[in-house]
């Protein structure tokens, strides 16, 4: 069964097309990732499926409820953790979640017992009647997780959980995520601009920039579409050494980008002989060569030609215009 | 009653009560002003019509200066939910917008009270009248609806406010007028026409006659019935632009 139903999605801000006609499904129990660099339309489309935002046109809908029209069932039937803290800092952790669970409906016994477990589980037990201003960035976020999961949404949607975390809660939230699709049973919807998180987490990755979606598939069968192993080659002379693999028949694809050449091929450690001799053939020096097999981050670069590095400092100019229009 | 409703109500109340020193500094002005205008002119001018001094004529002014600010302030913490993202918790969740408002203008409305009631027992042991029963439910009466009204405008204002730059203007230029132009501080029955033309439209007026002739027990300029109803009309108004406006807030 499908939890969540996006047909041609998009959203326009003015000018701006923010999301661009996607579509997708997420099967029940899953974790879903939208992967894609800053300014990609990630939170947008978050935005939407959470009823924040109305879409400029297309359906979607959330646990079989349309967003546009049914909006309460769908946010009864979602918990969400935003990008920025959403708490009230003058509250106690306990109260912030009792307000929630107040505004969601929750009886005062449930809320009472509940309360307790969640903060435990997200080892804020002691916490409970701090005031939450008094709380770390990772502690606040873990705080949030928990209030999300307080009225026992179907859907957990998490964007950009572990932004501007250290490694060590990074780690901690990975497994409380992973924890609670497997325990929960409940699906996930996580954007994340992080490959190595999505690749760790997400069972389905949606590859995700300039509003559209340009890739959906397992992490595996994303690095078996670009076809073997990778060849990266710092020289200085991308242009030429590029240019000589021109006809290269066994190279699955030749992209040049920050100070590098990279090359997909099939049996690379064969092939990079070749790939040497031809470079000498053509006089290009070649500074290093890394073989490795597929990440994400390669993925990203098959299919956009750039890294999400890279494309995230031509979004910021996206991300300006948008602050612009609100 | 909502869910939404009492929730924010709630989490008002105990935001207030938390701050022992943001009590002590909303109470400060009021107790300044009363105190320095109140004994300072108390010596030079009596009451035309009345014979009450003129600290006891002010009290209901600064009860009502109180009342104000808290109402207004506490509208606008509107913006400080929405700087830190407190605001979206409470528009995502499965509640309408127009109860979460009425949750916020109540909330308000509850502290600015309490800050009134509070101005009201120190200044009845600075002078050391009372009024009657009657006149002090007259006076609550009042308070109420200037609370309910402005906490209200105070949302309507944050609502379309971007960030809090704009929070100083407000104040300067609409909420200081507002007081110091409804006769709170003078009398209206000897003020120049142009000032009491002025007064007239300002709906705070009517609030600041009606606590008087709750606090005083003698009809002031204006007749309590006519204060009444002005002000009930002002404060329904008041409710439903506040009301419409957050309904069109974005995040």
């Amino acid at each position: 069964m499908d939890t969540i139903e996006v047909e041609k999605l998009s959203k326009k801000f003015g000018e701006l097309v923010a999301v661009n006609d996607i579509s997708f499904t997420v099967k029940e129990g899953e974790i879903f990732g939208l992967l894609g660099p800053n300014g990609a339309g990630k939170t947008t489309t978050l935005s939407i499926l959470t009823t924040l935002l109305p879409p400029s046109s297309g359906k979607s809908f959330v646990n079989n409820f349309d967003v546009e029209t049914d909006k309460d069932n769908v946010r009864k039937s979602i918990g969400m953790v935003f990008q920025d803290p959403t708490l009230d800092d003058e509250l106690t952790a306990y109260e912030n979640m009792d307000f929630h669970g107040r505004l969601y409906g929750v009886s005062k016994k449930i809320r009472k017992s509940k309360v307790i477990s969640l903060l435990k589980l997200v080892e804020l037990g002691d916490r409970k009647d701090s005031l939450v201003k008094t709380f770390s960035g990772g502690m606040k976020r873990r705080l949030e997780i928990a209030r999300g999961l307080l009225h026992e949404p179907k859907v957990l949607f998490l964007d950009e959980p572990t932004l501007g975390l250290d490694p060590q809660t990074r780690n901690k939230i990975w497994e409380y995520i992973k924890k609670l699709n497997q325990e929960k049973k409940i699906t996930i919807i996580y954007t994340t601009h992080y490959m190595d998180e999505a690749d760790k987490l997400c069972n389905r990755i949606a590859i995700i920039d300039h509003g559209k979606i340009i890739a959906l598939d397992t992490s595996q069968s994303l690095k078996n579409k670009i076809g073997g192993d990778v060849i990266t080659i710092k020289t200085t002379d991308q242009k030429k050494l590029s240019h000589s693999l021109k006809d290269c028949k066994w190279c699955e694809s030749v992209r040049v980008h920050d100070g590098s050449v990279t090359i997909n091929v099939h049996n690379a450690s064969k092939r990079v002989v070749e790939i040497v001799n031809l470079a000498e053939k053509n006089k290009v020096k070649i500074d290093d060569i890394i073989i490795h097999e597929p990440s994400l981050e390669d993925v990203f670069l098959y299919f956009t030609g750039k890294t999400i590095r890279e494309q995230e400092a031509s979004g910021i100019d996206n991300l300006r215009k948008r602050m612009m229009i609100g | 009653m909502s869910s939404a409703v009492d929730t924010l109500w709630l989490r008002t109340i105990i935001r207030y009560f938390r701050s022992k020193s943001r009590i002590i500094e909303s109470l400060a002005t009021p107790l300044f002003f009363l105190l320095i205008l109140g004994f300072g002119l108390n010596s030079v001018s009596t009451i035309p019509g009345t014979g009450h001094s003129f600290i006891i004529f002010l009290i209901p002014g600064i009860i009502t200066m109180a009342v104000l600010f808290t109402s207004v302030f506490s509208g606008i913490q509107i913006i400080w939910d929405r700087h830190f993202g407190f605001l979206k918790e409470t528009l995502i969740a499965p509640v309408s917008r127009n109860s979460i408002m009425i949750g916020q203008t109540l909330g308000g409305a509850t502290t600015a009270i309490i800050e009134g009631m509070i101005i009201l027992v120190l200044s009845l042991f600075i002078v050391g009248s009372f009024p009657s029963v009657l006149g002090f439910l007259i006076a609550i009466s009042f308070m109420v609806l200037i609370s309910i009204s402005f906490s209200s405008l105070g949302i309507a204002i944050a609502s379309r406010m971007e960030d809090m730059y704009g929070f100083q203007m407000i104040m300067n230029f609409l909420i200081m007028p507002i007081f110091f132009l409804s006769g709170a501080l003078f009398p209206l029955t000897n003020a120049p026409t142009v000032l009491k033309a002025i007064a007239y439209v300002n709906p705070l007026t009517y609030g600041v006659e009606g606590i008087r002739y709750g606090f005083l027990g003698v009809v002031p300029a204006i007749n309590p019935l006519i204060s009444f109803a002005v002000l009930t009309g002002f404060c329904i108004i008041m409710v439903f632009l506040g009301g419409y406006l957050f309904n069109k807030v974005k995040v």
